[in-house]
């Protein structure tokens, strides 16, 4: 087998990016695309920890850090919405939020 | 140290996320599309110790495996329902999500191609052994005022999660 370069893990990121892509936009459970975006950030840290082996530097992986820091904040604050929104609508369907549709 | 059948581990552990993150878009209940999040967190996690990052990985453990997913199992126990299950899963927009994925499939093939030259091919030595000392001296050095504007950030996600979930504010 050859030796695993930089192209490999970006192409293992860009595999997660899009079925986390997927997810977000056809599933109908919140809780299910909640964690589509978990899988986006998770190709985006990839991503950064290979550039940052590979260029020799630490500075990808406390950007990595960073990013688990906002994945933290972003579910924390999705899922309080979710808990608003089912106590409302009784749902957890993101196609039937539409009290602010035109 | 000499890392050994790096080839065999890299597929064997991107075989395991790629398997759990289709698991995690298709499962009809939520709390297997949670476990199966959880198996790609700890694969990915390994793929970090490969690519010496043993702080990054430990965090990715700890937080992500540890902390968000018991936060989400949290909520799916909370508004578990039984008439979801039966429900449809997945929305009538898949031919948007075909044309999205297909469109950004492309956009990565392009640019890894063309821009494959421009990528180092060989990795360059690293201080395996300092890796927490330096990314913590990075942290609060260089990184201070970022790392303090995300301890602001946690201070407004966890303010904003107490107001959503409140019953009345």
């Amino acid at each position: 087998m050859l030796h695993i370069t930089t192209l490999h893990y970006l192409v293992l990121g860009a595999a997660l990016f899009l079925l986390g892509v997927i997810g977000v936009l056809t599933r109908r459970n919140v809780v299910i695309v909640l964690m589509s975006i978990e899988l986006i950030l998770n190709a985006v840290n990839l991503n950064l920890v290979a550039f940052s082996r590979f260029w020799g530097g630490v500075h990808g992986q406390v950007f990595a850090i960073f990013v688990i820091t906002d994945a933290a904040a972003e579910a924390a604050v999705g899922l309080g919405i979710l808990i608003a929104f089912f106590r409302n609508k009784e749902t957890v369907n993101v196609d039937e939020v539409n009290l602010l549709k035109w | 140290m000499a890392p050994v059948a790096t080839p065999f581990f890299f597929y064997l552990l991107s075989g395991v996320m790629l398997i759990g993150g289709i698991l995690v878009i298709t499962r009809r209940n939520a709390v297997h599309s949670a476990l199966a999040l959880i198996v790609t967190l700890l694969a990915q996690a390994a793929i970090y110790l490969m690519l010496y990052a043993p702080f990054v990985a430990g965090v990715q453990i700890i937080l992500y495996a540890g902390g968000i997913m018991v936060l989400f199992l949290f909520v799916i126990m909370l508004v578990n329902l039984e008439r979801n299950l039966k429900e449809r899963q997945f929305n009538r927009q898949w031919l948007v999500g075909v044309v999205a994925a297909g469109a950004l499939g492309g956009l990565f093939i392009v640019v890894y191609s063309k821009g494959q030259s421009i990528f180092p091919d060989r990795a360059l030595p690293i201080a395996e052994a300092q890796n927490t000392q330096i990314v913590g001296t990075m942290l609060y050095g260089q990184y201070m005022f970022a790392f303090e504007i995300a301890s602001l950030l946690l201070l407004v996600a966890i303010i904003g999660a107490v107001v959503m979930a409140k019953k009345r504010i």
